[in-house]
């Protein structure tokens, strides 16, 4: 026996923790159900809280928690549960407390406002490990519940994040720019910085994803609501430079297109979604049928060792794409991604030109592109991200 | 948690962590609150680390699990009790480890 540190302690995030191979599926995201108690304008997922067809059809306790079972086995080491509102399971504790004592930790996602006394003391004494995510849309009654358009969910918000608080829980608050919040964002700040119990600056949502079920109507009202490119960059700038430095930054860093291959994103490598009936997704967003597995029918070992390396391999075949996306150097930048494409066109590789437009912006802000110029259409675009991050 | 670790006594891990053996990787998760100080930590074992772990089902005084690993590992003597004991201490000082009762 030489060795004299028997322990390593290694950072949550998981790179590092492994010397050999990591597991199959390191982060599993679970939305528990649809139903919401509120009815956010820009959110691309709730339905009604009373949904009773929705409810009827989510999975049951005991297969929440057989499928945890089988996601600790494949090696798992963290679950997001979101929704909809997940608090609003009447089985929520039940779930959650099943996954902590299979060692996973846990990100709770929530809107605070169905947290209880009991929930708290819960979180407190057997903590989920992760900070609880409460989104709070607003800085008043007025706007929160002009967002929100759930009376009461103002008051009810802040009476859960007190609970929090009083209970030594840590969550961070994430704020959406939409109509009726723009302008709130400093006071936002402010108010999340003096926030007892608050374990990190707050998070924004400015850039909005239509809704990921094709509601039409939902995602005209959601479109309506869209920053455009310019407007997030003089959001992304309010406090000085040092996000647009970063986007330049990243661009060289991650420069070269990204070729004719749907699914490049790196932090989905080794997670998996499920929805509340079952069915194991690519991401929380993307719901098109053919990137849907039923756990139902499999599991979650096939689907995360079969079925999704699979996916993986999907090429991108609309001619648009590939004159465009597949040719464009700003991948580190552009939200593009078959998910996008699912929400905008029903497809997995039609350019949005949503995000196109604001990759644009964020481009030309980083001096990454001239106005007017095309992203595509830059042959040493890769060169120039590089040069721009090198400061020549 | 105070307390010294004694060669007499028998432990096991305690009922406030969860510990997974990932990818040949044993990680140690917290339960409940006040687990050392791994609120943005995991914590895994080195080989030695789990060379003791593996032994620690509160059958046995922590002696014997010293005697054992004494017939396994070539060390100068006593090196081993020094290593174990100094392993126990900070495992049962982060709570993961109690006394067998």
């Amino acid at each position: 026996m030489t060795a004299k540190s028997f322990v390593r302690k290694v950072p949550s995030g998981m790179s590092g923790l492994w010397r050999a191979t990591a597991p199959k599926l390191a982060r599993l995201d679970i939305e528990l159900t649809e139903r919401c108690n509120c009815a956010c304008l820009h959110c691309s997922v709730a339905r009604p809280a009373g949904d009773a067809e929705a409810e009827a059809r989510e999975w049951p306790t005991e297969r929440w928690q057989a499928l945890l079972d089988e996601a600790a086995g494949l090696g798992c080491l963290v679950v997001r549960l979101t929704g909809g509102e997940p608090l609003l399971r009447s089985d929520f504790e039940e779930i959650y407390l099943h996954a902590r004592k299979l060692g996973l930790r846990v990100m709770l996602f929530t809107n605070a406002t169905l947290v209880t006394a009991r929930l708290a003391r819960l979180l407190r004494d057997v903590p989920p490990l992760e900070a609880v995510e409460v989104s709070i849309y607003g800085m008043t009654r007025e706007s929160c519940e002009a967002v929100t358009r759930a009376p009461g969910s103002f008051a009810a918000a802040r009476r859960g994040l007190g609970l929090l608080a009083e209970n030594g829980v840590p969550f961070v608050v994430k704020g959406a720019v939409l109509p009726p919040t723009r302008g709130e964002a400093d006071e936002f700040e402010a108010w999340a910085a003096d926030l007892s119990g608050s374990a990190g600056p707050p998070a924004f949502a400015v850039l909005f994803d239509l809704h990921s079920r094709r509601d039409a109507a939902r995602s005209a009202v959601i479109a309506g609501l869209r920053s455009g490119g310019d407007e997030f960059v003089r959001f992304s700038r309010r406090h000085g430079d040092e996000a647009v430095g970063e986007w330049g930054e990243f661009c060289g860093r991650t420069g070269g297109a990204r070729g004719d291959r749907l699914f490049i994103c790196l932090p989905a490598a080794a997670s998996a979604s499920v929805d509340p009936y079952g069915r194991l997704q690519y991401c929380l967003g993307l719901r098109h049928p053919a990137t849907l597995y039923d756990l139902a029918a499999g599991s979650l070992r096939e689907a995360v060792t079969e079925f999704l390396p699979r996916l993986r391999e999907t090429r991108a075949a609309d001619p648009a794409y590939l004159e465009r996306c597949a040719r464009c150097f700003l991948r580190g930048l552009c939200a593009q991604c078959p998910a996008k494409s699912w929400a905008e066109h029903g497809t997995l590789d039609t350019p949005v030109e949503y995000f196109c437009g604001v990759a644009h912006a964020q481009a030309i802000a980083a001096g990454l592109l001239e106005p007017g110029e095309k992203a595509w259409a830059v042959r040493d675009g890769a060169e120039r991200a590089k040069r721009r991050r090198n400061g020549s | 948690m105070t307390g010294k670790i004694e060669l007499g006594r028998a432990y096991r891990p305690s009922d406030d962590v969860v510990v997974r053996e990932i990818e040949g990787e044993i990680v140690i998760v917290p339960l409940t609150s006040g687990i050392g100080d791994l609120e943005d930590e995991l914590l895994t074992l080195n080989e030695t680390g789990r060379a003791i772990w593996a032994r620690l089902d509160g059958s046995r005084p922590l002696a014997a699990v010293v005697a054992e690993l004494e017939s396994e590992y070539e060390d100068a003597e006593g090196e081993v009790r020094v290593d174990v004991v100094g392993f126990m201490q900070e495992l049962y000082d982060r709570r993961m480890i109690v006394e067998k009762s």
